[in-house]
């Protein structure tokens, strides 16, 4: 499970549409028309405090020369932007989480779709549909955290998988996969694959359940094959999930952090340094506190982009 | 005829045993990983890489949980994650309680930019609130406190907590609460003694959110404590990890361990899961 910030929209009828209360404020004593704003006040102070605070903050720390460290920092512009947009580290560390996050993303939604088609067989029974969800959601119980250290004991060159692909004469001899910088991007995307799936899986195995079946009907009388049902009845019924698991999981892996930080670090030689670790040692590392500033509000940048597209189109849906 | 009728039958049989051999394929994908961690938490470390590699081999035994379980620093990682993730599930329950019930039944200015505030602090990324965070919690001295950490994750998880409560009361039919009114009860009782107890469900979907994130949260609980007696399970298994010459026994025995409470959550409320789970993307 990540522990990233952006979460599944809630049910439709969250947001703003209570009905409109009627008005006769001129009625109501002074304690009950202030009693809303005493209630929603921690709420005001915790999200104004720590949210909106801080991304002033950062945005402050980035147009400083170092901070922090440096006890009368200066106002510097944008000077560390354009330090930062000209490093070939930082562009390095773009162009991996753009890989790690486009591969990761595109093979959820294929993985995720497999299986909930699979689980979502008329043939199977009962028991076993249970038996083979639970297998399939298993990932999804395990934090980064765990999930590193047990892809680290996976991985290693004594381990399992490089006996594995031995035997089936994949490999001739066992590789360090995540020790080495070609083959550590591709292993740390495989690792973040295995954990991410399930997410898609149960979202869309939901969306299969919704979709009528006199619509499959429908198609076999028209004489649709089972891939034809696929591609006319089931991809377009899944598409407004689809799209928007899209969305959150880019929004989600582009700020994927522990996952990276607890088997590579970023290494070896950077091949597996993504925005957020490049982030991470600027500031905690070398002590970059207005470079790392910069970096994060990049990344903020970017991530808003994203859940911009994510909120039109739940808008969308909503209309 | 009955040709046809036996090859449609023999086409029936061949589908579901490609079917049965896919699904074997991907239980072995998602399952096999998990199996070889628990595996390997019963090895004794020497076996950890035995050539060939067995899943079970000769030296079962549960000496790498009791070497955990006995070891004050390693337990006093699970105290700490369970006084910081009961507490914020605490607070963000309450406050996200109130506030939900104020979007669902009042009307008042700024509430709309309140609304966008709360929903658009979603996306923003960890990695951008870290280093405001590290400064802020260091000035204000709860730099290595429980309660910088439970602060942190309350504000992490009350977005959500208060976007699904006010779902859950916009949910709940209005004259429940316009009844008790004419009979002259104040906002306040008609939200703890009609509202709350009927809300249970959504309290419940909120809390183990709200739990789970806070359990497992790394970036933050590594940067924001110091020392042993402040650092939270994610965190002691990466430090296990690196010290003593990698006791991989003992580290697959804290991961196990340190995943239980979130599995037996998931296992006794499946349903509270996978409902919010799946309310994020499916649209009726």
């Amino acid at each position: 499970m990540t522990t990233n910030l952006l979460t599944p929209a809630p049910p439709r009828d969250e947001a703003v549409p209570a009905p409109p209360a009627p008005k006769r404020r001129h009625h109501r004593p002074l304690g009950a028309r202030v009693e809303p704003y005493l209630l929603i006040s921690p709420t005001v102070l915790l999200i104004v405090g720590l949210m909106v605070v801080p991304i002033v903050i950062v945005l402050g720390y980035s147009l400083m020369d170092n901070t922090i460290t440096n006890p009368s920092p200066k106002f510097v512009g944008l000077g560390n932007y354009l330090t930062v947009l000209s490093s070939p580290a930082f562009w390095g560390a773009a162009g991996n989480t753009l890989v790690f996050t486009v591969v990761s993303v595109a093979a959820h939604m294929v993985i995720g779709v497999l299986f909930a088609l699979m689980l979502n067989s008329k043939t199977m029974a009962k028991v076993p549909r249970a038996i083979f969800r639970a297998i399939y959601i298993l990932p999804w119980i395990f934090t980064a955290s765990v999930v590193a250290v047990l892809w680290r004991l996976l991985l290693d060159p004594s381990g399992v998988i490089n006996y594995l692909l031995e035997s089936l004469g994949v490999i001739h001899e066992s590789v360090p996969w995540l020790g080495l910088p070609q083959t550590a991007l591709i292993a740390v995307t495989a690792i973040n694959i295995w954990s991410g799936y399930p997410f898609f899986m149960i979202s869309l195995l939901a969306g299969l359940q919704g979709i009528p079946s006199d619509l499959y009907e429908a198609a076999r009388v028209d004489g649709a094959g089972p891939l034809r049902q696929f591609v006319s009845v089931t991809l377009p019924g899944l598409k407004p999930i689809l799209y928007s698991m899209a969305l959150l999981d880019l929004l989600w892996t582009t700020q994927q952090f522990t996952l990276i930080w607890a088997t590579t670090g970023g290494g070896p030689l950077g091949a597996t340094e993504m925005l957020s670790t490049y982030t991470y040692k600027l500031a905690f590392n070398s002590y970059q506190f207005s470079l790392a500033s910069t970096s994060a509000v990049l990344v903020l940048a970017a991530s808003l982009i994203v859940a911009i597209f994510y909120v039109r189109r739940q808008r969308k849906e909503e209309r | 005829m009955s040709l046809l009728a036996s090859r449609s039958a023999r086409r029936r049989v061949s589908a579901r045993i490609g079917l049965y051999a896919a699904l074997t394929a991907g239980a072995l994908f998602a399952g096999f990983p998990v199996l070889w961690m628990l595996s390997s938490s019963f090895k004794s470390n020497a076996n950890i890489f035995a050539y060939p590699p067995k899943l079970f081999d000769g030296s079962f035994s549960f000496a790498p949980y009791l070497a955990v379980l006995s070891n004050p620093v390693e337990i006093g990682y699970f105290v700490n994650s369970y006084i910081v993730a009961l507490s914020v599930t605490l607070v963000t329950l309450v406050v996200a309680v109130l506030t939900g019930y104020v979007f669902s039944r009042f009307e008042f200015p700024l509430k709309r930019i309140l609304n966008v505030v709360i929903i658009g602090v979603q996306a923003v990324p960890p990695i951008t609130l870290l280093i405001p965070f590290f400064g802020i919690m260091v000035g204000l001295g709860l730099y290595n406190t429980y309660q910088g950490l439970i602060i942190t994750y309350v504000v992490f998880t009350l977005p959500y907590a208060v976007i699904m409560m006010t779902a859950y009361f916009n949910s709940l039919p209005r004259e429940l609460d316009e009844a008790a009114k004419v009979d002259g009860a104040s906002s306040r009782s008609i939200l703890w003694r009609i509202l709350v107890p009927v809300s249970v469900p959504g309290m419940v979907s909120v809390g183990l959110y709200t739990f789970m994130i806070s359990w497992n949260e790394y970036l933050f609980a590594l940067t924001l404590t110091q020392t042993d007696d402040r650092r939270t399970v994610p965190v002691g298994i990466q430090l296990l990890m690196g010290q003593n010459n990698y006791l991989w026994n003992e580290v697959m025995a804290m991961s196990i361990l340190g995943s239980i409470p979130v599995l037996v959550l998931f296992l006794i409320f499946q349903r509270y899961f996978i409902g919010g789970l799946a309310a994020g993307a499916v649209k009726s």
